[in-house]
């Protein structure tokens, strides 16, 4: 068992959701980085998952999009997110999930970056614009480094679909809430229960649902259809707001604790 | 079960949230491409609004000033709209109107395809959402004023470079919400499957034609097919009727400042392989795979990435990529306009260039055919400010 599945093994065994937060590497500052992915284990995220910025990041809203941006202009690369998720191995043992789209990886190498990846401690990836038409190569370096793959699903998947992306999936199921990019929303999609039963149906899979999930209420209502809930642009938001200031990391660890408490 | 390849090249890399999308528009146009009702009734708008078929024409001025093989033209710019983007959009809205879909969506760079698909918009009364990066809409006012007369909601893209790559990105993130009601109208062979097949098929009428054409003409197929590469649908489509027969097709691409400078847009001559805009294909990025930001006088051509079926016939042989400066260009926009009474769009100046140079290098019995995508009315202030900085 991966160390991801065992988290939501031992959570679902404390009747606990998972909270699986996510902020971009290298936004603000890669100071700044740093010491928000400490606050966020302090604050009590379960997974945490860590963007890799891309330049042109198709599935992202405005939130994500300009923290890349930020994350980019201090030259942030796929090698220095590595580099900081072996520097948090030091401190932490919680899962780290990177997400970001295929080209980083391409260009550095898929194989060489899947083993790059597990001897930093990263657990698992998500990679966001690849959909299993186009993921052997990706899915077959992961495997044999034991990495878990992690794919998404959406309201428009079809039940072929659905059922081909949770058998390549391993560690958890990302079910997109909704159609559109990632941001924060008032409110969760009134179908949610749906959707999510629509997936359970195929598997045992733990299911994290993420996509505009931005408050402790939103984490409480998904944690009692879903395995676990996905909070990032409302995270990334904070950051942004938060940026330059003493009080990030403390600004950052309490938001997360309350998300945290509201998955019980 | 991978689909839309080119060889090793194409594909379909987007997020699961536009896969329901995509997939609903390759089956549609599937169903639609066997439908001879459907091809009847684009053969139809195609002659009777489009104005096709476009001619073939000699350039016996400017072959002669060549002083080498004869060049010929292939009159995109007589079509409806000024440039060939108007062949694709009226396929697409036939297919979108088919699908029962009541808005059109499109991103454009220099606005020829933004234009082309408020066109059909109008004509079809649907519609019609056009995202153009800010710093496009500043350069190319006149389009975006004929848009907004055409009825469309022009929506500047303040993202990223502000350029056609981040329309892009915007009309497919804003396509993932409203699906259900609009219809993607991609403007280029670029793309996830089906674009790249879709648009390809679309643009194929060019070379069709202009096989007969040459035939007609000249009794004989000709020696080099020349056009220029953006995304690349004016080239697939004038090239691909050709691709059984012994003919040699050069490709143009953007080397802006020159290619040494780094201010270019030619993916394929001076690019990368990678994944961009949903495809594999030839990037300009960073070691690190970040899109890099390009530079080209014409801002049809002013794009990263390149059609994945281009990077295929370069990888196999089967065309030659080349790129031609922006001074290049604009010198082949005087002489086409001088010699010929015609002006060129500056994204085909790129292809004009190189004929010209390629023709003065061959016999006078040699025949070039270059594909004249568009007219160069939207250029005339660009140019203007051009040559009065030369004049300085």
């Amino acid at each position: 068992m991966s160390r991801i599945a065992d988290t939501f093994t031992e959570l679902k065994a404390k009747n606990e959701g998972a909270l699986v937060v996510f902020t971009v590497a290298g936004h603000p500052s890669p100071e700044e980085s740093t010491k928000v992915t400490t606050a966020l284990a302090e604050g009590g995220a379960d997974i945490i998952e860590l963007g890799i910025p891309f330049s042109d990041p198709l599935a992202d809203g405005p939130a994500i999009q300009n923290a890349s941006q930020r994350a980019l202009a201090h030259d942030i690369t796929p090698g220095d997110v590595l580099e900081m998720v072996r520097a948090f191995r030091g401190k932490s043992e919680i899962p780290v999930v990177l997400m970001t789209c295929y080209n980083p990886i391409c260009q550095y190498g898929v194989g060489r970056f899947a083993a790059d990846a597990k001897a930093a401690g990263v657990d698992g990836v998500i990679v966001t614009d690849l959909p299993p038409e186009e993921c052997g190569e990706w899915v077959s370096a992961a495997r044999a480094e034991d990495l878990d793959t992690i794919f998404l699903l959406a309201p428009t998947s079809s039940t072929e679909r659905t059922k081909k992306v949770v058998d390549l999936a391993t560690g958890f199921v990302y079910c997109v809430s909704r159609m559109g990019v990632t941001g924060a929303r008032e409110d969760l999609p009134p179908d949610l229960k749906n959707l999510v039963g629509r997936i359970r149906r195929e598997t045992d899979k733990p299911i994290a649902v993420g996509f505009g999930i931005s408050q402790p209420a939103h984490v409480a209502q998904v944690c009692r259809i879903a395995d676990g809930a996905v909070v990032g642009s409302a995270v990334v938001s904070l950051i942004d707001k938060q940026r330059g200031t003493a009080d990030l990391p403390q600004a950052v660890a309490q938001f997360v604790g309350e998300l945290k408490a509201a998955t019980r | 079960m991978s689909v839309g390849h080119f060889g090793e090249f194409g594909g379909i890399f987007v997020p699961e949230t536009l896969m329901g999308p995509l997939t609903d528009v390759a089956d549609a146009y599937e169903s639609a491409r066997r439908d001879p009702e459907f091809q009847r009734e684009l053969s139809y708008w195609l002659k009777h609004y489009a104005g096709r078929p476009t001619p073939v024409y000699y350039c016996r001025r400017m072959s002669e000033e060549c002083g080498g093989a004869k060049i010929y033209l292939k009159r995109e710019d007589l079509a409806h709209t000024g440039a060939h983007k108007i062949n694709n959009a009226v396929g697409q809205a036939l297919l979108a109107v088919r699908m029962g879909r009541e808005r059109l969506l499109a991103e454009t760079g220099a606005g020829q395809h933004g234009v082309a698909t408020a066109t059909v918009a109008a004509l079809f009364g649907l519609g019609c959402d056009i995202y153009m990066g800010e710093e496009d809409v500043r350069r190319q006012a006149l389009n975006v004023y004929r848009m907004k007369l055409l009825g469309a909601n022009v929506v500047p893209v303040s993202s990223g470079s502000k350029t056609l790559k981040d329309a892009i990105n915007e009309a497919f993130r804003v396509w993932m919400a409203t699906a259900e009601t609009t219809y993607y109208l991609f403007g280029t062979a670029a793309g996830p499957h089906p674009y790249p097949t879709m648009v390809r098929d679309f643009q194929s009428v060019i070379g069709r034609e202009a096989r007969e054409q040459m035939l007609e003409a000249e009794g004989r197929l000709p020696d080099y097919l020349v056009a220029c590469v953006g995304g690349g649908s004016n080239a697939i489509g004038l090239f691909h009727p050709f691709l059984d027969d012994e003919v040699q097709m050069v490709g143009v691409e953007a080397a802006g400042r020159g290619l040494a400078t780094g201010k270019h847009a030619a993916s394929l001559t001076a690019g990368s392989q990678g994944v961009l805009h949903g495809a594999h294909t030839k990037l300009l990025q960073t070691d690190e795979g970040q899109i890099k930001p390009t530079h080209s006088v014409a801002a049809g051509l002013d794009y990263p990435g390149v059609g994945p079926e281009h990077a295929h016939l370069q990888r196999t042989g089967r065309a030659e990529y080349v790129a031609v400066t922006d001074d290049k260009a604009i010198g082949a926009f005087q002489a086409l306009t001088r010699l010929e009474g015609i002006l060129p769009a500056l994204e085909s100046s790129h292809a004009v260039a190189y004929a010209m140079e390629l023709a003065a290098r061959m016999p006078r019995d040699r025949v070039i055919l270059v594909n004249l995508s568009g007219r160069g009315d939207k250029d005339v202030d660009e140019v203007r400010r051009l040559l009065g900085d030369d004049d300085r």
